[in-house]
């Protein structure tokens, strides 16, 4: 390969992506940038594309046009530095399996063909379980699992990947309000050890509180950067339009804005913006 | 008959031993493809396998084993191709597509079996026990050609057992991470086609369908993990050949592969009603357990309502978890969306119709009491 990077000093570089589905684009003409160590949120109406960008961003669907690089470098030759979480809603729970053998499942892109795991891999699976607070349902099986401690499961699997980029799909989608806090700590430790994580996101009133990074999605990107200089009435009208009744009250705009504020969220953004530097500079001394 | 005279009985040895490795090599694959959802999958690939049946023929002019089984393994893989091909290119959805080709290959087959009889040749004899299976005829020759293939499918799922596992259950996932998913799939339906060419001289083609899903379905009652499931797929499906093969002993000119299917079908039967937790027994009762302790927490609530002389009591969630030793939350939400109990903040209170019922349920009890 090569050594030639493509703006190596950025987590995520997606140019000109176009992707359709039965001759009807799904994403049109996407350019997109992430800087690493941000947590950002993908958010936009119902079909808006939020899941088949990160799809298409992993090689899960082919676009008809463009390219994504990741640190510099095409998913094929980054693998390894990416973690996954896909939509709970996506794999049968049925699946006669236990929760420390899907965590598992996360290393074995690492151990190769013909190898079994062993004591080593659940050594891992189970530390990662631990991280998420569910050890004591490691033998559990899936199916006897709430949908809470299901999406932990599937972050786990995505921790003990221990990559330098997570892409999340609706983590936050159907938990309880335990679970949703639980799983937004474990995203802040990572960006805070200068990981990058990139999550769709379907509610709009806890974007302030928990991203420093947004990209507003609707087929085209409507908007993207710093959650502040993003997050405001008229993007959110272009993206959702008449959609959500909410967002007709400049009240709610503002709410959310001053919220935000009083959870000290300014200050977040300042720090991540440093940690941003640092990583970077950290991520160019590895991939020279 | 005794015992010690059946085990001698050459006949029965190989059918008994052709049973045995159907038996683990459908209940391992099946196991796979029940969990992808792909139970009718067995079934096409089974029907396909008749053209190539009869093409083996024509083109060895007899009924040699090897050409047929070429020929089963070529159409099937040829019809699981169409079914992959319809599925991507068209609208058709997996189950339409599977139903087009399992009809449109049968019937293929058929024509080319009746064909085959017009000719009159005379080595054609049984070729339509391939329909349903002609145990009796198998040859030492033919069970080596299955052990071959029944030892190539297990070599492959061992070695490829974490990558099949993985492509079952999270298939984008495994895509993520940079396995070669539709080459995993290929080789797993490929191997369908293989079982269903070991199966063909035992049960026959139009049974086949069952000898890939019963044992998985079976086994799945049972087991909460793949590691356990397969082997027991494959316990299942050898228990239930060998049933076939000593109940076809007991009279004159019972059929071997159909008892082989109605074996397994009882395994299927038994395991649905009884195994622990999916069993329908075992929901029964826990139903009626449930049933229990939704009349406990409203007669408990009712109680404490008479006692204080306030109908609107409000009980603690803690409260009521301490006074029965376990976990009432889940109950009590069930509760409240019948409307007999309702939620202020962190209490919980009878509505009127909780208290009805409450004094229903003690009236009855007390009834039954004195």
């Amino acid at each position: 390969m090569s050594d030639h990077l493509h703006e190596p000093e950025l987590a995520l570089h997606v140019e000109d992506l176009t992707v359709s589905y039965h001759g009807k684009p799904v994403l049109w003409d996407i350019d997109f940038d992430i800087p690493p160590g941000v947590m950002a949120a993908i958010v936009g109406p119902n079909g808006a594309g939020k899941s088949t960008l990160i799809k298409s961003v992993l090689g899960l669907i082919p676009p008809i046009a463009g390219h994504v690089t990741l640190f510099g470098r095409p998913y094929r030759a980054q693998r390894r530095r990416v973690g996954y979480v896909p939509q709970r809603s996506s794999v049968d729970w049925d699946f006669p399996t236990t929760a420390l053998d899907v965590v598992t499942m996360g290393l074995y892109g690492r151990l190769g063909w013909l190898r079994w795991p062993g004591r080593k891999e659940r050594r891992s699976a189970m530390e990662a379980l631990e991280m998420v607070g569910m050890q004591d349902f490691a033998g559990r099986q899936i199916s006897q699992l709430s949908g809470g401690q299901q999406q932990r499961v599937f972050l786990a699997r995505a921790l003990v990947q221990n990559a330098d980029i997570y892409f999340l799909d609706e983590p936050m989608a159907g938990v309880d309000a335990t679970t949703e806090r639980a799983i937004v700590n474990i995203l802040r430790r990572l960006r805070d050890e200068g990981k990058t994580v990139i999550v769709v996101h379907h509610d709009l009133q806890t974007v302030r509180t928990y991203f420093d990074w947004l990209l507003i999605l609707n087929v085209r990107v409507v908007a993207q950067g710093s959650v502040e200089s993003t997050y405001t009435a008229d993007n959110l009208r272009s993206a959702y339009g008449g959609q959500i009744a909410l967002l007709d009250s400049e009240a709610f705009i503002s709410r959310a804005g001053s919220e935000g504020r009083e959870s000290g969220h300014d200050e977040a953004v300042d720090t991540g913006a440093d940690r941003a530097d640092a990583a970077g500079a950290d991520v160019r001394e590895r991939t020279s | 008959m005794s015992l010690a005279v059946l085990l001698n009985d050459y006949t029965l040895q190989n059918v008994v031993m052709g049973a045995l490795l159907l038996g683990a090599i459908s209940g391992v694959l099946g196991s796979f493809a029940v969990l992808r959802k792909q139970s009718l999958l067995g079934d096409a690939l089974s029907h396909a396998a008749l053209p190539g049946v009869c093409l083996g023929f024509i083109i060895a002019g007899s009924r040699e084993m090897g050409s047929i089984m070429a020929g089963a393994l070529g159409s099937g893989a040829g019809a699981a191709l169409m079914v992959l091909l319809l599925t991507r290119y068209s609208r058709l959805k997996t189950d339409a597509a599977l139903g087009i080709v399992l009809s449109t290959s049968f019937a293929l087959g058929v024509v080319l079996l009746t064909f085959i009889q017009s000719m009159n040749n005379a080595s054609q004899g049984g070729l339509d026990s391939f329909l349903f299976g002609q145990a009796a005829a198998t040859l030492r020759s033919d069970l080596v050609v299955m052990a071959a293939v029944t030892a190539l499918a297990l070599t492959l799922v061992a070695l490829l057992w974490k990558e099949f596992k993985l492509v079952c259950f999270d298939p984008g996932f495994a895509r993520a991470l940079g396995m070669p998913v539709l080459l995993l799939e290929v080789i797993l339906t490929v191997m369908i086609a293989l079982a269903v060419v070991v199966g063909l001289q035992m049960v026959g083609v139009v049974l086949m369908a069952a000898m890939v899903i019963a044992p998985a379905v079976a086994a799945r009652q049972w087991s909460p993990r793949l590691e356990v499931m397969v082997p027991l797929s494959a316990a299942f499906g050898m228990a239930a050949g060998v049933c076939g093969a000593l109940v076809s002993t007991l009279g004159r000119g019972l059929a071997t592969g159909p008892l082989i299917i109605i074996s397994v079908s009882v395994f299927v039967i038994a395991s649905l009603m009884l195994a622990p937790r999916r069993g329908l027994l075992w929901e029964a009762v826990s139903r009626l357990r449930r049933r229990l302790r939704h009349q406990q927490l409203l007669t408990t609530l009712h109680r404490l309502a008479l006692a204080h002389g306030d109908s609107h009591f409000r009980s603690e969630q803690g409260l009521l978890d301490g006074y029965h030793g376990t976990h009432t939350r889940s109950a009590m939400k069930r509760l409240a969306q019948r409307g007999l109990v309702a939620r202020h903040e962190r209490y919980w209170m009878l509505t009127d119709a909780g208290h009805e019922e409450a004094a229903n349920i003690l009236a009855r009890m007390e009834g039954r009491v004195t």
